[in-house]
């Protein structure tokens, strides 16, 4: 999965501007997710990548970056 | 001609009299009306208060759909209420009704317990009762809840979400495509303790429970509709569980299926686990929303973890 999707599926998913996706945008404190929207996140990324993020990594994926780099790792 | 498909004759709806806004949750814990609307989609629920409990809302809600179905009470061959949170442990709620509805007592009473599966998976059982039994060709089947008394005031992770209330259907069989899909997998993540403990709170692992429930849904949609040889078009009413908006609309949006097909009511009434489907079907009777013949998809899932859906019509 390039950037350019993963900006398209949380700009979708969390309902905000693709440019306000920005690698150092923190998912909760600037783009306004909260605890399920980012379960749903981590769902549509399995479903749209078919990686498995594990369950305790997700808590600390702080920044769009952080998930980006989750995302390299397990491919 | 073989009957084996379930149509609803009548419906039954007997809600709480006390209505306990977000703000009301506000005033004794952490918590507001914006973050419970935006996590959950409710906005206010009902308490049981004085004399009201699950057996009487249960007798209320079945009293109304027994009346308003006009049948003679001596052709209901089966009564089966969906609950987890009767006034006792034992006798059932549904042992309860045979007298005061004025029934006969020679025909079977039963509580299922599958929690927010309760009620689908009651259906099936009534209608696998129906079809061995045809010479009383009616069943009465209610959905009640008093959860409020099984809640952690102190524990506004799952304060905020369950309700108490019933609806209640009398059903027969009729010629039609039917399916149902039930099923389990053992998981704890919403909890209750029964006899052995001290204090019987509902516990629940929220993100785990939103992880299972997004990804049956469309299993239940998807192998229901196989079953049944029939597609998406021809269901008229998608009637899920009212466990969190945001489920229902993951699932609309994932799908693509048309949302205004789902009723919802969980801004009034929030969860109330196995009643949750009867009182949408019974409020949307009310509201004039039924018509004749519609097909309506029934959809549970909960503690258990339990899935149930089924296919039903309207008379």
């Amino acid at each position: 999965m390039d950037f350019e999707k993963l900006q398209e599926i949380i700009a979708d998913e969390l309902d905000v501007d693709k440019d306000e996706v920005k690698p150092e945008a923190k998912l909760i404190d600037d783009l306004g997710a909260d605890s399920l929207s980012i379960v749903e996140l981590q769902m549509t990324i399995e479903d749209e990548s078919g990686v498995k993020i594990p369950e305790e990594d997700v808590q600390k994926l702080v920044t769009v970056q952080d998930i980006f780099d989750e995302i390299k790792k397990a491919e | 001609m073989i009957m084996k498909s379930v149509q609803i004759i009548s419906t039954g709806l007997s809600l709480p009299s006390r209505a306990v806004t977000n703000d009301d949750l506000a005033a004794i814990e952490d918590t507001n009306d914006e973050w419970i609307v935006k996590r959950t989609g409710i906005r206010e629920r009902r308490f049981t208060e004085g004399e009201e409990s699950a057996n009487s809302l249960a007798l209320r809600a079945a009293e109304r759909a027994l009346k308003k179905s006009g049948i003679d009470r001596k052709k209901i061959g089966l009564v089966i209420v969906a609950t987890l949170s009767g006034d006792y442990s034992t006798p059932s709620v549904a042992s309860q009704l045979q007298q005061a509805l004025g029934l006969d007592k020679d025909i079977p009473y039963f509580d299922i317990n599958a929690a927010c599966s309760g009620f689908p998976y009651a259906i099936e059982t009534a209608r696998s009762f129906l079809y061995a039994n045809p010479e009383r060709p009616y069943a009465l089947v209610t959905g009640v809840e008093e959860l409020s008394k099984l809640l952690d005031m102190t524990d506004r992770s799952t304060n905020i979400l369950f309700g108490d209330g019933a609806g209640a259907v009398v059903i027969r069989l009729v010629e039609g495509s039917y399916a149902s899909v039930l099923g389990a997998q053992s998981s704890l993540a919403i909890n209750c303790m029964g006899a052995k403990s001290d204090s019987s709170y509902i516990r629940m692992d929220g993100k785990e429970v939103f992880r299972f429930a997004v990804r049956i849904l469309p299993h239940m949609i998807n192998t229901t509709l196989e079953k049944a040889g029939m597609t998406y078009d021809q269901i008229d009413w998608f009637v899920c569980h009212q466990a969190n908006k945001r489920i229902i609309d993951h699932v609309v949006r994932a799908m693509k299926l048309p949302g205004e097909k789902f009723y919802c009511n969980i801004d009034r009434i929030g969860n109330t686990s196995g009643a949750s489907i009867p009182i949408c079907i019974a409020e949307m009777e009310e509201k004039g929303l039924l018509h004749s013949g519609e097909k309506l998809l029934l959809l549970g899932f909960g503690s258990g973890l339990t899935w149930g859906s089924c296919i039903v019509s309207y008379r």
